[in-house]
């Protein structure tokens, strides 16, 4: 059923040429985190034992019905709050046919024609600090099918059907962005937006939170869009870029070489880099859309739609917003911290701790301490640095006790044991030397002991001042005040 | 004979214990083993279940405890799923499947005491009107086994024509409880769609599909209808709305009901014996003192093509599940997945069936679905305007149930577009959504006639009274045919 790309000479991870532009639009499907699934009772947890949670709706047997659940449709609803999109009072579930063995009904219950969630807005940050926005053409409340398993069955198929009715929002985009970078931006403020929401997990390893490509290019100021292809089901940042950037340079290098681009779904191979098809159009389904008479049309009144939107959380750019007013951040160091509701909730509370070092705190947490979660794969909620804990810290940094460069050691020993700042620095005798006398005798022992260095320095060559710097640094343990030695050493060294 | 009471009578005798369950149970299989050969009206006879169910209807009535049925033997159309027992919907598809649960139906007729004897032939999926298209062979119709019962309730028909069972549950789409109550001169009632739960009952086409009955007498239909209706939370498309105790007010006068008499259902095509037997059975109403005026539905001649793109477009869609991978028949050795499916369904389903299917793909395909699916639901919003309309005018509407008695096994099995037209009276009903009763109302050259009575949404007490009322001064719903006497 497949067939090879065929070969691809090169340059296929190159930004493309500027005679083209690329057109992306994206379908992303985040998993709504319910308990039960969107038309039956069944759990919707995830890794069970193939078909413990299928019962006889989500297995499509005969004379059972679908029955919408009420959660599923909140979560819809608050997502196109989030958007500023219009909630549609009448929406209507579909029926979209099509025979496969993970699909039990013979058709997949979605929204076609009337979806719950249309025409919103989502703005993204380009590289070069300005806002873009992208429009969300529509989102649609939809069933999610099965899977078909092939490891460890040879000559057979196997079917697990916990899947199959798993709700699922389907968040369309409009064709407005214009680089893989773009599309990885918009997808991971998609993926910002659903978890502040607490309506999807975003656990991408788990399918939760994944997306389509619809990729085409077409010549600089062309009005028309070019042929497009379809990258189906990819479910990470990075390989979303990956699958982009080829199929871009794919698309380009077969238009330049007098080919035309087909319209046709194809797949990413993240171990090869590269797209294949899957299916072309005329291979495709007619999916006889039509209403599902099996449901009603969901109706939602006014009064319904103004009690979810006043139990919305600060969302993320009112959050940012509000970050670079009261804190005095950037846009940048407000954007980086209101990635994920938890982080910013993290650094208000360090922030609120060490009121005089706002800015310190926003370095601190989006240095050290996420260098060091991103090196043990943790998550901020892990609980492994508390937010008191790494303020602890902070204090001292602000009264001085420490520099901040002894505070580096500090906060490894803290990661390390757990333990709180003000023990490390006790338990390391790392307290600051701020003793202008002790400083000063410490000066005039290296002094002494580098008579050659003193004169060099005092015959005018400046640059020794480091060098007396580091001494007094090495023979204190780095513990002397930074700015009290640079002060004693300008008034010491010239004698 | 204790077979030839009604429900009504049976239900009461069982309370008052002058009638064991056992007892009665006993004899309806006697009855049923007997009838087979002659009727075929059985796919399933569930003898020891249903002798079991009897002896608790009478240890329970025995204790003064038992629902308002207790005791009393039914037979349940065999697309109402049934735990435990196979449920063919008369198709080779479902010749192995055992539902795991009950439908709604069933269960509440259980918890009414009703006892189970077995399950009744169809057509095929309900699709059909003559039930030959059975793949467990045709029903035979009681009054002439030459003739068809109707269909595609006709098992029903036929076991409540017959006797061998007080009542049978029954659906009908576009006139499958109706058409063969009429020619098998029992009653039938279609209630309102919504009214009762579609749970459990095997999909044909979702938005016309309504279970219902079929009894001796509409006093019969009251009681069973009381037991099965109700909102059922698994049926989105069920009604929350109380059910009003449909046997309560039977009895009541008629006079001022105002009767409409539908002239687009007096055409060419119906048959002058069976005018004449509509036509007197108005007379009748007139004599209780109801008003009759004739009252016109214009786009009621849409019906038919209406229907025939609806009803196949949703049996396309609902038929799908049946591709050999879970349940019902697979295909021997399939050599891929495309083989297993079209082979499991090629032999699983029977000629009647693909035929739908295969319109019903048809007119949902891209470029044809705002041709046929999107102009057919317009029309049947004209038509159930229609409805709306002269239910301002009247209160009931009535008319023949078919245009002709039932008509020779095989006739018109050839011609489906014939076989299409006997529904030609009761298909808007079903497009409406509206609730309709067949009655009898006499014989045309041997052969029982139905009187079709129609009502707006959730007029089922109005439909039963006018019947009951229509049946106490006639003697024709007592009519049974000799040879089961």
């Amino acid at each position: 059923m497949t067939q090879s790309s065929g070969a691809i000479s090169s340059g296929a991870n190159a930004a493309p040429r500027d005679e083209w532009e690329t057109v992306i639009g994206l379908e992303i499907h985040a998993q709504l985190a319910t308990r039960s699934k969107i038309f039956s009772g069944a759990a919707t947890a995830y890794g069970a034992a193939p078909n413990t949670q299928a019962c006889l709706v989500d297995l499509g047997y005969p004379g059972v019905l679908p029955v919408l659940n009420a959660e599923a449709v909140r979560m819809a609803v608050r997502f196109g709050i989030a958007i500023g999109a219009r909630i549609a009072r009448r929406s209507v579930f579909a029926r979209k046919n099509y025979f496969y063995p993970d699909l039990p009904k013979g058709y997949q219950i979605s929204q076609y024609e009337l979806p719950i969630v249309a025409c919103g807005a989502i703005d993204i940050v380009l590289e070069d600090g300005s806002v873009k926005r992208i429009g969300v053409t529509r989102a649609h409340l939809e069933e999610d099918a099965g899977k078909s398993l092939h490891e460890g069955l040879p000559g057979a198929t196997g079917i697990d059907l916990n899947r199959a009715g798993t709700p699922l929002l389907e968040i369309v985009s409009e064709p407005q962005l214009r680089s893989a970078k773009e599309a990885v931006a918009y997808m991971k403020k998609v993926h910002t937006l659903v978890r502040y929401l607490e309506i999807c997990d975003g656990n991408m390893q788990e399918g939760s939170f994944r997306c389509d490509a619809n990729v085409s290019v077409r010549p600089r100021g062309a009005d028309k869009l070019g042929t497009r292809t379809e990258i189906k089901n990819v479910n990470s940042f990075r390989f979303v870029e990956k699958a982009i950037q080829y199929e871009v340079a794919r698309q380009i290098e077969l238009i330049e070489s007098g080919g035309t681009v087909v319209q046709e779904t194809r797949l990413y191979d993240p171990d090869k880099g590269e797209t294949r098809s899957m299916r072309s159009k005329e291979e495709a389904n007619d999916y006889r859309y039509f209403p599902d008479p099996d449901l009603l049309p969901l109706t939602l009144d006014e009064e319904y739609i103004e009690a979810v939107a006043a139990k919305l959380p600060e969302l993320p750019d009112a959050k940012a917003a509000r970050l670079m007013a009261q804190y005095g951040l950037s846009a940048y160091d407000a954007g980086v911290l209101t990635a994920s509701r938890e982080l910013a909730d993290y650094y208000e509370a360090v922030a609120r701790a060490v009121p005089s070092q706002p800015k310190l705190a926003a370095n601190w947490v989006m240095g050290d301490l996420s260098a060091a979660l991103n090196k043990e794969g943790l998550d901020i909620g892990a609980g492994r640095m508390p937010a008191e804990r790494l303020a602890g810290l902070l204090k001292r940094i602000a009264d001085e006790t420490i520099s901040g460069k002894i505070a580096k050691e500090v906060f490894e020993a803290m990661w390390r044991s757990g333990d709180s700042a003000d023990r490390v620095i006790e338990a390391k005798g790392l307290k600051q030397i701020t003793d202008g006398a002790a400083i000063e005798q410490a000066i005039e022992e290296v002094m002494a002991k580098n008579p050659a260095q003193l004169a060099e320095y005092r015959a005018g060559k400046d640059k020794l001042f480091g060098f007396f710097v580091g001494q007094v640094m090495k023979a204190t343990a780095g513990k002397a005040n930074p700015a009290q030695l640079n002060e004693l050493l300008k008034k010491k060294l010239p004698g | 004979m204790i077979h030839s009471q009604t429900l009504t009578r049976l239900a009461g005798d069982l309370r008052a214990r002058r009638l064991s369950s056992v007892e009665l149970v006993r004899a309806c299989l006697g009855r049923i083993e007997a009838s087979q050969p002659q009727l075929n009206a059985f796919i399933s006879i569930t003898a020891e279940q249903a002798l079991a169910a009897a002896q608790a209807a009478d240890q329970a009535l025995a204790r003064g405890e038992g629902g308002a049925l207790a005791g009393v033997p039914i037979g349940h159309k065999d697309l109402f799923c049934t735990a435990g027992v196979r449920t063919t919907c008369g198709s080779r598809m479902l010749e192995n499947f055992i539902s795991p649960y009950d439908a709604t139906v069933v269960e509440r007729l259980k918890a009414a005491g009703a006892v189970m004897l077995g399950k009744l032939n169809m057509d095929e999926f309900a699709m059909g009107s003559s039930s030959e298209t059975s793949y467990y062979g045709p029903v035979r119709n009681p009054w002439n086994t030459e003739m068809v019962p109707g269909g595609s309730s006709g098992g029903s028909a036929a076991a409540v024509c017959a006797r061998l069972i007080a009542a049978a549950t029954a659906t009908d789409t576009g006139g499958s409880i109706r058409q063969p109550a009429a020619f098998c001169g029992v009653t039938g009632i279609k209630p309102t769609y919504g009214r009762v739960s579609r749970y459990g009952m095997i999909a044909f086409a979702s938005s016309l599909d309504q279970g219902g009955v079929i009894a001796a007498s509409a006093e019969d239909a009251a009681l069973m209808l009381r037991e099965m209706a109700g909102f059922d939370r698994r049926d989105s498309t069920s009604v929350e709305m109380p059910v009003p105790d449909y046997v309560v007010g039977l009895d009541a006068p008629l006079e001022g009901l105002r009767i409409g008499v539908l002239k687009e259902f007096f055409d060419e095509g119906l048959d002058p014996d069976n005018e004449r037997c509509i036509r007197e059975a108005l007379s009748v109403f007139t004599r209780l003192g109801a008003g009759l005026r004739e009252v016109s539905l214009p786009n009621i001649s849409l019906s038919v093509p209406t229907y025939y793109v609806v009803a196949p477009a949703e049996c396309s869609s609902n038929l799908a599940r049946y591709d050999g991978v879970r349940f019902g028949h697979r295909c021997e050795k399939p050599r891929d997945l495309q083989d297993l499916f079209k082979r499991s369904r090629s032999e699983g389903f029977g000629a009647e069936v693909k035929r739908r299917i295969l319109t019903g793909t048809y007119v949902l395909s891209a470029g044809y679905y705002d041709a046929y699916y999107l102009k057919a639901q317009r029309v049947r919003q004209l038509i159930a305007a229609d409805f709306e309309r002269v239910f301002g005018e009247v209160d009931v509407l009535m008319g023949p149930a078919t245009p002709t008695a039932a008509f020779p096994v095989g006739a018109k099995v050839a011609d489906p577009i014939t076989m299409y037209l006997n529904d030609i009276y009761t298909i808007s009903a079903n497009l409406a959504g509206v609730p309709a009763m067949s009655i009898p109302c006499g014989f045309a050259r041997g052969l029982p006639v139905g009187l079709q009575i129609i009502g707006p949404h959730f007029a089922e007490q109005r439909l039963l009274h006018a019947a009951h009322r229509y049946q106490l001064e006639t003697n024709w719903h007592l009519e049974a045919p000799e040879r089961f006497a």
